[in-house]
C-alpha cells in the first residue's frame, strides 16, 4: 500500500462527497435541520432530560454517523461499483486495502466536520456538553462509524445502485425515527421500543445519550454498547465476504 | 513453451467457465514484447473473458498464464504497477474533471506521465471544467486511453479502444497507438473493426465460441483466404439444394452462414457470378453485399466464422460432453 496514492484517494475521495449537493444535505443539512428544528419546538423529550437541546444533540451526532458512514458511503460506493470505477482501480497499484484505508478517512473527515458544526450549533442553543463527554462521544461514534460502514458498505456491494441509493435513505428515514435521535425511545410503543433497541442507531445514539452527561442516575447503557459492539464486528465482516467488485 | 520466458504474454491451454458456460476453452497463443496484438472474434467469443483473465480480474479454471513473466492472479500486484488497462466502457468518476481523473492516476505510480501533457496529447483540453459524465462517448474513451497510459506501462490492455469514436477521433488514436509500439510498448487490444486490425495491427488472434480459430499477421491471414470462394448476403433465404444444382457444385459447398450470409467454396469465375446472379434474380432475391475470391481480412474473419458455426451444428452433444470432462 503506497502512502502517496493513499492520499490522492482520500482527497478524491473528500472532494467528491463535498461536491455532491445532495450528500452535504443530509450528512449537514438534516442532523443540523433536525437540531435547530426540534430544539426550537420543544419536543417531546424522555424524563431526566431538563432542556430539550440535552436530548437532541447527542442523537443527532448519532443520525450524523449514519448519514455519513450509511448513506453518503453507501450511495458513492453503489454508483463507483455500477460506472466501473471499482473495476478499473482495481488494475492499479491502489490496493483494495488502500481503497478502504482511502474511504474510512473520506467518512472520519465528513464526521469531523459535522462533529465540528453539530457541536458549535448546539452550543449555540444553549447545550452544555463536558469535555470528558465530547471525548467519550468522539470514541462511539468511530464505534458506531464501523458498525454503519459496514452496513452502507453491504448495500452498496450486493445490490443494484439505484435500490442502494433508494434504501439507503429509506433505512436512514426509518432509523432516525426508530434510533431515539428526534423521538424519544420511550414514547415508542413496548414492541417497536424492543425492536429499535435491538438495531444499530439506538445502540448508537443511547451510548451517545450515556457518554454526553444522560439523565442522572440511569447509568451507562452498558447493554447498547455491547449491542452496537456486535453490530460493529457482524455489519463488516457481511460486508467483506458479500461485497461484490462489479454490478 | 520456451517462448514463455521471453514473451510479453503466454497462455497455454486457458480454459474459464461460467457454470456450465465455457467463455474460454483451450486458448493459446504467445504475444512479443512491443508487438500490438489483437483479439477478434464475433460477441460472445470469450475476448474480454480472455483480456479479464490476463489483467488479474478473473482466475484461470485451467491453463499457464504469464503476463511480463508474472502469474496475473497471485502476482498481481506487481503486475499491477506494469500495465495498463482500458475497459469496454466506465472506469473513470463521472465526478471528476479529467485532469483530476489524471492527476488521481498519477499518484498511483512511481513514475507518471505530466497529466497536463497527456491529456493534451490524446486531445482534451487540460483546463477543461466539465466533468467526465458530460463528456462525449468518444472524450470518454480517450480519457480513459489516458489513464491507462499516464502510469507508463510496458504492456496495455485496450478493450474495444475505438468503439463509440467518429472517424476523425478514431484516427488519431490509432496513431497514438503506433507511438506506443515506437516506445516498445505492448499492447493488446480487443476489437471488432477488421480496418481496425489491418491498419493497426502486427499479429491477430481471431476466436469463436471461446476457441482460436486463427492467428498471424492480418497479411498472413489474408493469404490464406486464397481459398477461392463467393460470400453474398440476401434479403430472404435463398434454396441452397436448388442453388448448389444450378451451380452444377457439391451441394455440401454451398452454406448458409447465417445472418442471410451464403457461401460458395468454388471459384468465383465470371461464369458462376452469372449462374448465382441469375438463379437470384429468377427467385427475386436481392443481393446485399458480394465478395468473390476476396482477400480482405473480413471474407477471412466471415469465412472462419462461418465454419465454426458449421462445426457447431454438426457436433454432437455426446462428445461435448465427454471432452468438458476432463481432467
Amino acid at each position: 500500500m503506497k502512502f502517496k496514492a493513499v492520499v490522492a484517494q482520500t482527497r478524491t475521495e473528500l472532494a467528491l462527497t463535498l461536491r455532491r449537493g445532495e450528500s452535504l444535505l443530509v450528512t449537514l443539512g438534516i442532523p443540523v435541520g433536525v437540531l435547530v428544528f426540534f430544539t426550537k419546538i420543544n419536543t417531546a423529550i424522555p424524563t431526566g432530560y431538563t432542556k430539550s437541546v440535552d436530548f437532541l444533540a447527542p442523537g443527532v451526532l448519532a443520525l450524523a454517523v449514519m448519514s455519513a458512514a450509511m448513506v453518503s458511503l453507501a450511495i458513492a460506493t453503489g454508483f463507483e461499483r455500477r460506472y466501473g470505477v471499482l473495476k478499473r482501480l482495481g488494475a492499479t497499484p491502489l490496493s483494495r486495502t488502500g481503497l478502504i484505508v482511502a474511504k474510512t478517512a473520506m467518512v472520519v473527515g465528513i464526521e469531523a466536520i459535522q462533529f465540528a458544526v453539530i457541536v458549535g450549533v448546539g452550543i449555540a442553543l444553549d447545550w452544555e456538553p463536558s469535555g470528558s463527554g465530547l471525548i467519550g462521544a468522539v470514541g462511539v461514534m468511530l464505534l458506531g462509524t464501523i458498525a454503519f460502514a459496514g452496513f452502507g458498505m453491504l448495500l452498496a456491494g450486493t445490490l443494484r445502485a439505484e435500490a442502494t441509493l433508494a434504501l439507503a435513505n429509506g433505512i436512514f428515514l426509518v432509523l432516525m425515527f426508530l434510533g431515539g435521535m428526534a423521538y424519544p425511545l420511550d414514547a415508542l410503543p413496548t414492541f417497536l421500543r424492543d425492536l429499535a433497541k435491538a438495531l444499530p442507531a439506538a445502540s448508537l445514539s443511547e451510548c451517545l445519550h450515556g457518554v454526553l452527561n444522560g439523565p442522572a442516575g440511569r447509568g451507562f447503557p452498558t447493554g447498547s454498547l455491547v449491542m452496537l459492539t456486535v453490530w460493529a464486528i457482524v455489519l463488516p465482516t457481511l460486508a467483506a465476504r458479500l461485497f461484490r467488485w462489479e454490478e | 513453451m520456451t517462448l514463455g520466458d521471453t514473451s510479453a504474454i503466454s497462455v497455454v491451454g486457458l480454459e474459464k467457465h461460467y457454470g456450465a458456460a465455457r467463455a474460454v476453452d483451450g486458448l493459446s497463443f504467445e504475444v512479443a514484447p512491443g508487438e500490438i496484438f489483437a483479439l477478434l472474434g464475433p460477441n460472445g467469443a470469450g475476448k474480454t473473458t480472455t483480456l479479464e483473465v490476463l489483467e488479474g480480474y478473473r482466475r484461470a479454471d485451467a491453463g499457464k498464464i504469464r503476463v511480463l513473466g508474472l502469474d496475473p492472479h497471485r502476482q498481481g500486484e506487481a503486475l499491477r504497477t506494469r500495465i495498463g488497462v482500458m475497459l469496454q466502457e466506465g472506469g473513470l468518476y463521472p465526478g471528476l474533471r479529467p485532469i483530476e481523473v489524471l492527476r488521481l492516476f498519477a499518484a498511483f505510480y512511481d513514475d507518471a506521465l505530466d497529466p497536463t501533457e497527456l491529456l493534451s496529447r490524446v486531445g482534451l483540453d487540460p483546463s477543461m471544467k466539465t466533468t467526465v459524465r458530460r463528456l462525449s462517448g468518444g472524450q470518454q474513451q480517450r480519457l480513459s486511453l489516458a489513464a491507462a497510459l499516464i502510469g507508463k506501462p510496458e504492456l496495455v490492455f485496450l478493450d474495444e479502444p475505438t468503439a463509440g469514436m467518429d472517424p476523425q477521433a478514431r484516427s488519431t488514436t490509432w496513431e497514438f497507438i503506433r507511438d506506443l509500439k515506437a516506445t516498445g510498448t505492448t499492447v493488446v487490444l480487443t476489437t471488432h473493426l477488421l480496418d481496425e486490425v489491418e491498419a493497426l495491427c502486427d499479429r491477430v488472434v481471431i476466436m469463436t465460441r471461446g476457441a482460436l480459430a486463427a492467428i498471424g499477421s492480418p497479411r498472413e491471414l489474408m493469404s490464406r483466404s486464397v481459398t477461392t470462394d463467393v460470400l453474398f448476403t440476401a434479403n430472404m433465404p435463398v434454396d441452397t439444394l436448388a442453388l448448389a444444382r444450378e451451380l452444377q457444385l457439391d451441394r455440401q459447398l454451398v452454406i448458409p452462414a447465417g445472418d442471410g450470409r451464403y457461401e460458395i467454396r468454388a471459384q468465383g469465375s465470371p461464369r458462376l457470378i452469372a449462374q448465382l446472379a441469375a438463379f437470384l434474380e429468377r427467385n427475386q432475391v436481392e443481393i446485399g453485399t458480394l465478395h468473390a475470391n476476396e482477400r480482405s481480412l473480413e471474407s477471412v474473419f466471415l469465412q472462419i466464422t462461418a465454419e465454426s458455426e458449421v462445426i457447431a451444428a454438426t457436433e454432437t452433444q455426446p462428445a461435448r460432453r465427454t471432452r468438458r470432462g476432463r481432467r
